[in-house]
């Protein structure tokens, strides 16, 4: 072993003095690949850095108490700043903001105290403050509300009750990715101001966020620990500067986790030039291995010898990808500056970068030890030859052993690095089907041009039996150019999919506006004003409450075991109603409601895919905290529902009774036509100032705006796996053109025009495309069934407009390669090589 | 056969060829002139220039100064594609390497000059030619199937096939054994005399070119000794 890998470092020493010029193919596909995935763990990485550096600034503090419907005690603040905490109190919730004219915005309501911010600065376009200097409130907008108002410094904004002059634009709000505004644009007011509006009722939904910025060296978690024994309840919602916005850090984690698989997918595709790229370079060094064997070299000399050749070749490669990952993910950060909640840190990290080096590894070992073992089988009798055998048969055991292990090795990391292990393990499977797929496509397609070979039109023969000839790169050019399109097609059909169901599906159905913090002494009252609302046909109304989720059958709920699609159930707060009989469209799968009359311990029917999730079923007991108070709900009957359908839909559904006594308020859905709705909002509005409307409409195309720009993110990521599968291909088509060039002299030689030569070429290249194209199609349909199916849980739609684009692209993709190949092609003089040959 | 009619007609023919070192002066002035029907042997040293003429006279070249006629086309002043037809039309070329295609079968092979020239027939008769050529079992047998004389043998078909004016043999036998060389030049110079085609065979087998009624010697770049101009003489 030691005495082969001596000599074959000897050997590769002396092979690598004529260069790897014709490897630069595999170098580029190596490079790409970890390049990708190490831009995406860079990026990454120094987003998380940005995160955890400011974190204390994202958050307003070293600590952040969340309470819904009522601020802390006042006792509690005072255990705080006794112990030498500076504390600041915000008020938020959602209201609607009205302009002079008449025209009116949900906003996102933020109500700070004087303390505010205790990290950072808040800033103004105006350069003015909210202090009134003239005794009147002042209110602060984001740009997209002033736009839509066409407000200028100094209008008067009514927001609830209250008239407030507009101070400005907000040009800086410190803590804004711990509470983003995720219905509305931001409204900000002095606390101070507050109570004119009207705004805080009983029940309204408010969140009340007391920050607390600790004195040095106090660490926070014991600190907030010992404060929640002494003055904390169940409703607490504690979050730390180190981790200031959990939801941001796991957006982060799961873009990334799929911008990993995505690179994955482009190294993958590398992989295919890798494995082509290495066996054209062995078949070219044929004579020089049954030379070196006839000169008697053994087995194992040739593999380390070219073995050693190939590795050096991928950490040149590794090396290149890893310094462009770390350029591209510097030209990401400037490109998503505006898109990132945090400037990113940028530097070297190297777990990222190691990861992508592994993969880089891993993705060069797996592809090309097959052609490796088959190198070293070709024996020395094969110089004896007229050609040197051009199949030598399978590889040893040992390296099919040692190929197995590699490739098991990269679905190991793939999966083990995954944060989600099981999307991960189908993306694996996925991808190999996908592999198994086109190169099946690929036997199919020759099987098929060997069959037409009958056809008399010369043109067409001569591109059939490119295809089928022996050796034809075929199988390469097909699977490089499918995975790349298929992918694409995925995530077109994916988006295609959620726009037609935003588009078609959903406004059918879905109610116009929600209206929330509808009073109990305001319910009856608003129902009839909406009820009367020209073009209104449809009011529904359910009391409402705000419940956190404490204990489920006693286990605390940050210890319940549930599945990943169900977590969020489980976190933060979530809304609660009740009725005495089944709301409409109520579809029970167990159990039975209670009866009309029931006044017994309460009770609660509850979603039935979330009960599978967390394993629980009938009898189980939901321990939920209610302005500040835990209450257990036994479940009585689990429900089916139909989140899709916009509709007023509740995971808990109470018995009435207890909840009923709370203090609580209304949430309304009502339906009106499109021209009625600006109408039926200012009415309702003006007439209830506290009560705020979601106009459905904006929602919408609030998502269908941030599907396009997901869609966009994605399928510049997936291009990344097309131009990997265009590089594979080029190679395919270059390693080739030796035959291509010596085709097209004979052909001219013995009379043929060009036009009759890329007659020929447009039929290989053509059907190859068009092959490639069907199937990418019909592969990329299937993904994205499962992943609409499976993932979302949403139906599906075949979009035979988009899939025909990608048929059609695929076609003039290959068509372009192809021309390309055969105009310089074309370009050669006969008559030297003809001299030659 | 249309004798007082000359097929090549070769006045003052230059050909340098442009290497990486620079150009090389490879035919330095050549007049030739060969009549329909005439079977002529071309022999000279390596370098003497024999393949490149045998080159300008299919049109894979141009000259670099002088006329050439053949068939009564100025070649100079025809385009690639015009030169290709011409080929298709006029010439038939044997080559010392046999440059078949590889993944085309005998009859394939020997069919593409008809079909090219939209001959319905084209398999009829290139069957036909290959079994003239001894090979009508190997039909349906890739290049890579057959033997050596076999290739030349199927190259032969397809130079004849379309049965041109004009055919150009360069070395045809240098790749095979003396045997086999001979059964194909017998083969060549049968099909040559059953057609009346004129045959222009470079070689450097003195024995080969005593076989054609004209020999003509090359050396340098130029003609230095043609049997019909001494024969002309003669008379």
């Amino acid at each position: 072993m030691r005495g082969h890998l001596i000599q074959g470092f000897r050997l590769a020493r002396r092979e690598l003095r004529g260069g790897l010029a014709s490897l630069r193919i595999v170098l580029a596909c190596l490079a790409l690949g970890v390049a990708a995935i190490a831009a995406v763990g860079t990026l990454q990485g120094a987003t998380k850095a940005g995160l955890a550096e400011d974190g204390a600034k994202l958050l307003g503090g070293d600590i952040d108490v969340r309470t819904s419907y009522r601020p802390l005690p006042a006792e509690a603040l005072a255990w705080a700043t006794r112990r030498g905490a500076r504390i600041s109190e915000v008020v938020e919730m959602r209201a609607m903001a009205v302009a002079p004219n008449g025209e009116r915005s949900l906003v996102e309501l933020k109500a700070v105290d004087a303390a505010w911010p205790l990290i950072g600065a808040f800033r103004l376009t105006t350069g003015e403050t909210l202090a009134a200097g003239d005794g009147r409130a002042r209110v602060a907008l984001e740009a997209a509300v002033v736009e839509r108002l066409g407000l200028n410094p100094g209008d008067a904004v009514r927001i609830g009750e209250a008239s407030l002059v507009f101070a400005g634009t907000i040009a800086q709000e410190p803590d804004r990715v711990a509470s983003p505004a995720v219905l509305g644009p931001r409204a900000l007011i002095l606390a101070e101001a507050l109570p004119a509006t009207g705004l805080i009722q009983p029940g309204s939904l408010i969140n009340y966020d007391t920050r607390l910025l600790l004195p040095p060296g106090t660490a926070p978690r014991p600190f907030a620990q010992a404060w929640q024994a002494a003055h904390g309840d169940g409703a607490w919602r504690l979050r730390f500067s180190d981790q200031a916005e959990p939801g941001v850090n796991r957006f982060l984690d799961r873009a990334a986790a799929f911008l990993t698989l995505a690179g994955l997918t482009a190294l993958l595709v590398g992989g295919i030039g890798v494995a082509t790229g290495v066996r054209a370079w062995l078949e070219a060094r044929g004579r020089t291995i049954a030379t070196l064997r006839c000169l008697g070299a053994p087995a194992g000399t040739i593999l380390a010898t070219y073995l050693i050749q190939v590795l050096a070749l991928a950490l040149a490669g590794i090396a290149i990808g890893l310094v462009a990952g770390c350029g591209l993910a510097w030209l990401a950060a400037q490109a998503l500056a505006g898109s990132l909640p945090v400037p990113p840190r940028l530097g070297l990290y190297p777990g990222a970068l190691g990861l992508a080096a592994l993969y880089g590894l891993l993705t060069a070992l797996a592809f090309s030890l097959w052609p490796l073992g088959r190198a070293q089988r070709i024996p020395g009798a094969a110089l004896f030859r007229d050609l040197v055998a051009a199949n030598p048969g399978w590889p040893s055991r040992g390296i099919l052993l040692a190929n197995a292990l590699a490739a098991l090795a990269l679905v190991a990391l793939v999966v083990g690095t995954a944060e989600q292990p099981r999307f991960a393990l189908g993306f694996c499977a996925g991808a190999a089907a996908t592999l198994l797929l086109f190169r099946l496509g690929a036997t199919g397609l020759m099987a098929l041009a060997k069959r037409l070979r009958g056809i008399r039109r010369p043109a067409w023969r001569l591109g059939l039996a490119n295809l089928h000839r022996p050796g034809a790169p075929t199988p390469t050019m097909l699977v490089a150019l499918g995975i790349g399109l298929t992918t694409l097609a995925a995530i077109a059909t994916i988006e295609g999919n959620l726009r037609r169901q935003l588009d078609e599906q959903l406004p059918r159905a879905a109610p116009s506006f929600f209206f929330i913090d509808i009073q109990n002494d305001q319910a009856e009252a608003f129902d009839r004003l909406a009820r009367g609302q020209a073009g209104v046909d449809d009011v529904r109304r359910v009391p409402s409450l705000r419940a956190r989720m404490v204990a489920v059958n006693g286990v605390p709920a940050e210890q319940v075991s549930a599945t990943e699609e169900t977590r969020w159930a489980l976190r933060g707060d979530r809304g609660l109603t009740y009725a005495a009989t089944p709301p409409e469209g109520t579809r029970l799968v167990a159990g039975r409601w209670w009866a009309p009359e029931y006044d017994g311990p309460p009770l609660v029917s509850f979603d039935a895919g979330i009960a599978a999730g967390w394993g629980i079923g009938l009898g189980a007991v939901l321990t939920v905290n209610v302005m500040g108070r835990d209450i257990d709900l036994t479940i009585a009957s689990l429900r089916e529902i139909q989140w899709r359908g916009l509709g007023i839909n509740y995971v808990m559904v109470a018995s009435p009774g207890l909840l009923a006594a709370a203090p609580h308020t209304h949430i309304a859905t009502v339906r009106s036509t499109a021209a009625a709705e600006t109408g039926v909002l200012r009415a309702l509005t003006d007439a209830f100032p506290n009560i705020s409307g979601i106009r459905v409409r904006d929602a919408l195309e609030a998502v269908a705006g941030l599907l396009t720009r997901v869609g966009t993110a994605l399928r510049a990521t997936s291009s990344v796996t097309l131009l990997a599968g265009m590089l594979v291909l080029a190679g395919a088509v270059a390693a080739g053109q030796r035959a291509r060039v010596r085709d097209a002299v004979i052909l001219k030689t013995i009379g043929a025009t060009r036009r009759q030569i890329r007659g020929a070429w447009l039929v290989e290249f053509g059907l190859l495309g068009l092959v490639a194209g069907l199937l990418a199609a019909a592969a990329g349909s299937a993904a994205s069934w499962a992943v609409m199916r499976f993932v979302m849980g949403a139906g599906w739609s075949f979009l035979p407009g988009t899939l025909a684009v990608t048929v059609a692209g695929c076609v003039l993709l290959t068509l372009g390669l192809g021309y390309v190949g055969t105009a310089l092609a074309l370009r050669v003089r006969p008559a030297p090589l003809l001299r030659n040959e | 056969m249309t004798a007082a009619a000359p097929l090549i007609a070769a006045t003052g023919l230059v050909f340098t060829a442009v290497a990486a070192a620079g150009p090389v002066p490879v035919l330095r002035g050549v007049d030739l002139t060969i009549m329909a029907g005439e079977a002529v042997g071309i022999v000279g040293p390596s370098g003497s220039g024999k393949t490149s003429l045998l080159m300008l006279l299919a049109g894979l070249e141009r000259p670099t100064a002088g006329r050439l006629l053949v068939a009564g086309r100025d070649l100079g002043s025809l385009d690639e594609d015009a030169l290709a037809r011409f080929r298709r039309d006029e010439v038939g070329i044997v080559f010392q390497a046999f440059h078949l295609i590889p993944t085309m079968t005998a009859l394939e092979n020997v069919a593409m000059p008809l079909e090219f020239a939209g001959n319905r027939d084209a398999f009829r008769l290139a069957a036909a030619a290959l079994g003239e050529v001894g090979l009508a079992h190997r039909l349906e047998h890739y290049p890579g199937q057959l033997s050596g004389g076999e290739q030349q043998r199927v190259a032969l078909a397809r130079a004849v096939v379309a049965e041109p004016r004009l055919i150009l043999a360069d070395e045809p036998t240098g790749n095979l054994d003396r045997a086999t060389g001979a059964v194909v030049m017998d083969l060549l110079f049968g099909l040559r005399a059953r057609l009346g085609t004129t045959l222009l065979l470079i070689t450097h087998d003195p024995a080969l070119a005593e076989r054609c009624e004209r020999q003509v010697r090359m050396e340098d770049g130029r003609i230095a000794g043609d049997s019909g101009t001494l024969r002309l003489a003669a008379e």
